[in-house]
């Protein structure tokens, strides 16, 4: 029984998951070296990977300054309405990539009451890099908040309240007596977002407009490549995306270990 | 309510964590989410009907829901006997295996499209062992299915997991002792112990796979009556600018995602404390 339902599960996994891994860095090399690295430092390639670069560090930066902020607002106080914010938080991971970009057409396109105000400031967010920037951050918004959440919910507050009774400043007791706690929680979150950040398809695709150079970013350029047949350098571009995945599982694995001990 | 009003906060930073919460939910969550209500408002309701029942939509809605049911179905199979290996026995690379589980969140999805649409085609390296058998993957159903099974994956095992760890070895023992068979023991003992965290884990698959996008074009084919899925007659409608059409077939979604949603809460509220 036992030998038999791990042959089970190593055979599905590696079908499933290892199988297109492998097959994504064949074909990548598929023409040869000299080829690979002609396709991956191709101007649009070069251009992508600069995109989502900076969308992965938006997300990052604005997600984690919120997770921070949300979870100390979350757990350290009661106020009426808690469950509806946390509902709220939590609400884009359960909409649908493609109805993520929607809503940003909706909010910000030709036919939002916005479009006008924005266009007088000369800032196109739909269609454009501002407009990418801002889906990427809505679909990992809540991946650092709810690392936190649990660990100081958990904690609970009694080290706080002491510490800011003896007269210690917010910073400082967050400083000294939170971030102990969290930091791990934070870099779990901050693995997670990277992930999904580097990688979102859909909602990108409906914002982004796919011009190429401008708002394109990696997942986008390779469908592109791909609907164009050019699949040497559709997998070529992918295998970035392969490494970088490879890359955080193994810091996921280290961090979870790191912190479970 | 009023107890809280009335007791001081001792701990500071509760107006800055607040507003600062606030303004970043408002702002990239709240608004741009309402946007949807007054956009479908263009629509009279007779419109908005005609729109979420015409009969390509329908037939959207339907392949959506059959293959990420059929692929949430596989996935909770095999996820509880992925977690049972896990959690269970021991073996060489076991670590690797558990850290591989987690691949379809670290993996785009595009790519993981291509890849398994290149692998299945006729001429593919999976995909000619079932053509001689008459069985086409990519561009089918069954390839759409294949898809949501890749995404899916982590959903069940990352659920299940930690309450069969949790799980007291004694019940099994006691079972065993008086004389139940194996099977037995992991259907009457152990199985209502997993189930809310197996449903919880089907429900959290089934809301990811409906909204699947990236990973399904590719492998889709997206032939309208056949291989369409609900998120691509979104972006159809789009890439047609119809924003108020798009907008509509996006509400039905968002109620039935919603609705997944509260019948998770109600299970887990169901199951107690048993599961976090």
């Amino acid at each position: 029984m036992k030998i038999l339902l791990i042959t089970v599960s190593v055979l599905y996994i590696g079908l499933l998951l290892v199988l297109p891994l492998i097959f994504v860095l064949i074909q990548a090399f598929g023409n040869g070296l000299q080829d690979y690295l002609a396709n991956i430092t191709d101007e649009y390639t070069v251009k992508a990977v600069e995109l989502t670069l900076l969308a992965t560090v938006t997300a990052l930066l604005v997600n984690t300054i919120f997770g921070l902020f949300a979870a100390w607002a979350v757990t350290k106080f009661q106020f009426r309405g808690k469950k509806v914010v946390t509902t709220m938080i939590d609400l884009p991971l359960s909409i649908s990539p493609v109805i993520a970009g929607l809503i940003f057409i909706l909010t910000f396109g030709r036919s939002s009451p916005l479009f006008d105000y924005f266009n007088q400031m000369n800032l196109k967010i739909a269609y454009a890099v501002p407009g990418v920037l801002l889906v990427t951050v809505f679909v990992t918004f809540p991946f650092i908040s709810r690392e936190i959440i649990p660990v100081l919910l958990a904690q609970g507050k009694d080290e706080e309240e002491a510490a800011a009774l003896m007269g210690a400043g917010g910073f400082e007791i967050f400083r000294k007596i939170t971030f102990p706690h969290i930091k791990w929680a934070m870099l779990y979150g901050v693995v997670l977002c990277t992930a999904r950040a580097m990688g979102e398809f859909g909602a990108v695709s409906v914002i982004s407009g796919n011009l190429r150079g401008k708002t394109n970013t990696i997942p986008l350029h390779v469908q592109i490549l791909y609907n164009e047949f050019k699949y040497a350098p559709a997998f070529a571009v992918s295998s970035v995306l392969v490494v970088m995945a490879i890359i955080i599982l193994v810091v996921r694995s280290i961090v979870e270990y790191r912190w479970k001990k | 309510m009023k107890k809280y009003q009335k007791e001081t906060r001792v701990i500071p930073g509760f107006g800055l964590s607040m507003g600062v919460t606030m303004t970043m939910l408002c702002l990239i969550v709240i608004i741009p989410l309402t946007s949807i209500f007054w956009n479908t408002m263009d629509l009279s309701f007779g419109e908005f009907i005609e729109t979420i029942t015409s009969k390509r939509v329908l037939s959207g809605y339907k392949v959506s829901l059959i293959c990420a049911f059929s692929a949430s179905l596989i996935n909770a199979v095999m996820g509880v006997i992925l977690a049972w290996v896990l959690v269970r026995y021991s073996f060489p690379g076991k670590r690797i295996l558990d850290g591989l589980i987690e691949l379809p969140f670290a993996l785009p999805t595009a790519i993981a499209g291509i890849a398994l649409t290149s692998l299945t085609v006729d001429g593919g390296w999976i995909g000619q062992i079932f053509a001689k058998a008459g069985i086409h993957i990519a561009y089918t159903k069954i390839g759409i299915t294949l898809a949501l099974v890749f995404v899916g994956e982590p959903f069940v095992v990352r659920s299940i997991q930690p309450v069969l760890e949790s799980l007291d070895t004694q019940y099994e023992e006691a079972a065993e002792i008086m004389g139940a068979g194996k099977i037995y023991t992991f259907f009457r003992v152990i199985f209502p112990e997993i189930l809310p965290a197996l449903l919880t884990g089907f429900g959290l698959a089934f809301a990811r796979c409906l909204g699947e996008y990236g990973s399904v074009i590719f492998i889709a084919g997206n032939k309208p009556y056949s291989t369409e899925i609900a998120p691509l007659l979104i972006m159809a409608q789009l890439q047609e600018y119809d924003y108020a059409q798009a907008t509509a077939i996006a509400i039905v979604m968002l109620v039935i995602s919603f609705f997944i949603l509260f019948l998770m809460n109600m299970i887990q509220i169901r199951a107690g404390k048993r599961t976090r």
